[in-house]
């Protein structure tokens, strides 16, 4: 791209999301849980979407998938997938899409899968849904193909089983195994480790990594943990109170990040190079209420380094000279964040005391 | 599966067994049952071979034995009537199943149809209707409404029989009209219940993960309905069914059968009771029970099967 500008429709695009708004009519008011998201992703690629709860990056995963619909929402904005809009496509041409050409996993395995329905009968509904001249033997076949795929051991036998007889580890392979089950080229993974213990966490990322080298499908990663994304992302969408305050490349948002919420992230992370006499920083207060949100920028009341002008919003462009695709929200200049952003001998955010001294 | 079944049905034996005490201990609390088993005008002679034959005469444990003897093997005699009582609950049995069935049929069908419809359009004026509806059928009492529509239906305006009942190996046709007008009666109550049990069973069932993911994995609205969030709604209605179907066919019918003039089960023990019938009283009160008991079993095995993660 040549500009700073996202023109995320353009060519080598397979998903392009363009001032995506997602608001839902609550009894208390209007919430707007997404404001303007814009992002893209090439083939093959892994895109995460990082933020804390009620940032808005679960709600725009499943608004690509329609499953925000409810007479309740109103959606604006595109999102491009193979030409076609998701935003403004039909339930049925959105049901074609859905488990087909896109498909999701999600965060809690617990839960995900109906109890009283067998594995392999899952799978296969979700296969056949899709494929409808397939066998049901055929199906079968591709189930277990499937199954072993991501690493399920005896998956033959295990298609009888039923999901309260896997462990968590297992059910989230299982619905990893579902979601290939079309040979998606987009795999959407909300939280897909969050539910899970530390040492399966690495198993299922790599399991994923590994189904994108093969496939050459592209994901988005919905995660809070970049500890998670730090292993297996290409690209990095902040979030913030339903708006993108920073997306770059891995190295530019771990080493060059521009936006003061991105270092809390960084800064908040536990590192065992770390001294740990010290309690873990944290960002001081809580994300804002979409309901009456801040004016200006979302994250002015909680940032130490807030001044007069972040009462309005800033924009999201580039503002390096060397890196027109790291994109930021935030009005400080890009040499005083260099200077600002180190707190110790590392990147984090500064305290408020700290910025008083 | 199988092991559940077996231990399931061995554990229905104990609760039979108990119960066949129980009922036996409030039999056996009545005092001097010989006096009021033999009627006001008895001699010493028939008070002392009830005695005998009752086993009143032996330590409580042989008298259990005796009476259990008795009432399996088809030798318990009413004493109002002196008639065989296994032989009159045979009689009276076909019209109380015939009620329970077709009741059956009609509350569970309508029940899951205006649940299923609530559900669909909840907070709409469908759904506000129903609701209506299955507040005044849950609070219309059955022998007002049986009342109600045997002057109108029966009587004024002769569309159906009022009352009676008609074999079914008699005249199909005829037992087919008679029994429309009770089992409508006894349904209303049940279909208001279901209907709503239902009702909100779906609207938190919507919400689960796994009909999330139903939706994402491409099935159709239809499918995503029928095959998860029916099919897991459906598993407390099943329960519900079993016991309120087990509850008629033990007598539970009473103010139908009693306005509709069916002879069942129900009447039969109204009866009993009216007339101080202590034989009979004891016979359905232990053939409702091993109703209950036997019907709520096979329920827990369907229960299994339906939700397998109960088989354990």
């Amino acid at each position: 791209m040549s500009s700073g500008v996202q023109t995320p429709s353009a060519d080598g695009y397979l998903l392009g999301v363009e001032d995506l708004k997602v608001s839902f009519r609550t009894e208390d008011g209007v919430v707007r849980a997404v404001d303007g998201v814009s992002f893209g992703i090439k083939p093959g690629e892994v895109v995460a979407i990082v933020g804390e709860s009620g940032s808005g990056k679960s709600v725009t995963a499943m608004t690509l998938m329609g499953l925000t619909r409810s007479p309740n929402a109103t959606f604006e904005g595109r999102a491009l997938f193979d030409g076609r809009d998701l935003i403004s496509a039909t339930d049925e041409e959105l049901r074609k899409v859905r488990g087909g050409g896109i498909a999701m996993v999600f965060q809690d395995p617990m839960s995900s899968l109906d109890p009283v329905q067998r594995i392999g009968k899952q799978i296969v509904e979700q296969i056949r849904a899709h494929d409808k001249n397939i066998s049901k033997a055929q199906a079968y076949d591709r189930a277990a193909e499937l199954m072993e795929r991501v690493g399920v051991p005896r998956a033959r036998e295990r298609l009888r089983s039923y999901p309260h007889e896997f462990s968590g580890g297992m059910r989230q392979r299982v619905m990893i195994a579902m979601a290939l089950s079309n040979d998606p080229r987009l795999l959407l993974a909300d939280e897909p480790t969050t539910a899970l213990d530390v040492t399966i966490q690495a198993q299922i990322l790599d399991e994923l990594r590994q189904l994108r080298d093969a496939t050459g499908a592209a994901i988005i990663l919905v995660t809070h943990d970049l500890g998670v994304v730090a292993d297996i992302a290409d690209r990095i969408v902040v979030m913030y109170a339903g708006r993108v305050v920073e997306q770059g490349t891995l190295d530019e948002i771990f080493y060059d990040p521009q936006h003061p919420y991105t270092w809390g992230l960084l800064g908040s992370i536990a590192r065992i190079d770390r001294d740990r006499s010290q309690r873990l920083p944290a960002i001081p207060g809580l994300p804002p209420s979409l309901l009456r949100p801040p004016e200006g920028c979302h994250f002015r009341p909680r940032c130490p380094h807030a001044f007069d002008r972040c009462t309005q919003v800033p924009e999201l462009k580039s503002r390096l000279a060397d890196a027109p695709d790291h994109l930021d929200r935030c009005w400080l200049e890009p040499e005083r964040k260099r200077a600002l952003r180190v707190v110790g001998d590392q990147i984090g955010l500064a305290s408020e005391q700290a910025v008083i001294s | 599966m199988s092991r559940f079944i077996v231990r399931r049905l061995f554990s229905m034996l104990g609760v039979l067994f108990a119960i066949s005490v129980l009922t036996f201990l409030l039999f056996n609390a009545l005092p001097n049952p010989a006096l009021r088993l033999a009627g006001r005008f008895a001699s010493a002679a028939q008070i002392a071979h009830i005695n005998h034959q009752w086993g009143f005469d032996k330590p409580v444990y042989i008298r259990y034995f005796t009476i259990m003897k008795l009432v399996f093997t088809g030798k318990v005699i009413s004493y109002d009537q002196q008639v065989n009582v296994d032989h009159e609950l045979l009689q009276y049995l076909p019209v109380t199943v015939s009620l329970a069935i077709g009741a059956g049929i009609i509350w569970l069908s309508t029940g899951i149809l205006f649940g299923v419809l609530s559900a669909w359009r909840a907070g709409r004026w469908l759904d506000r209707g129903l609701t209506v509806l299955a507040l005044i059928g849950v609070s219309m009492p059955v022998f007002f409404l049986g009342a109600l529509m045997s002057y109108y239906l029966g009587d004024k305006w002769g569309i159906l029989p009022a009352g009676g009942y008609v074999k079914l190996q008699d005249d199909p046709a005829q037992w087919f009209v008679h029994m429309l007008m009770p089992w409508f009666a006894l349904s209303v109550l049940f279909i208001g219940v279901y209907s709503r049990v239902l009702r909100s069973t779906i609207l938190d069932t919507v919400n689960d993960d796994y009909v999330r993911t139903a939706r994402a994995k491409g099935l159709t609205e239809r499918q995503t309905m029928t095959r998860h969030v029916l099919r897991n709604s459906l598993i407390p209605i099943v329960t519900l069914f079993g016991l309120d179907f087990a509850a008629v066919i033990g007598g539970g019918a009473i103010l139908t059968e009693t306005v509709f003039n069916l002879h069942g089960i129900g009447q039969y023990a109204a009866q009993s009771v009216e007339a101080l019938d202590i034989p009979p009283v004891l016979v359905i009160t232990l053939f409702g029970a091993f109703v209950v008991v036997i019907i709520g079993a096979f329920v827990d095995i369907l229960y299994a099967y339906l939700d397998p993660r109960i088989r354990l």
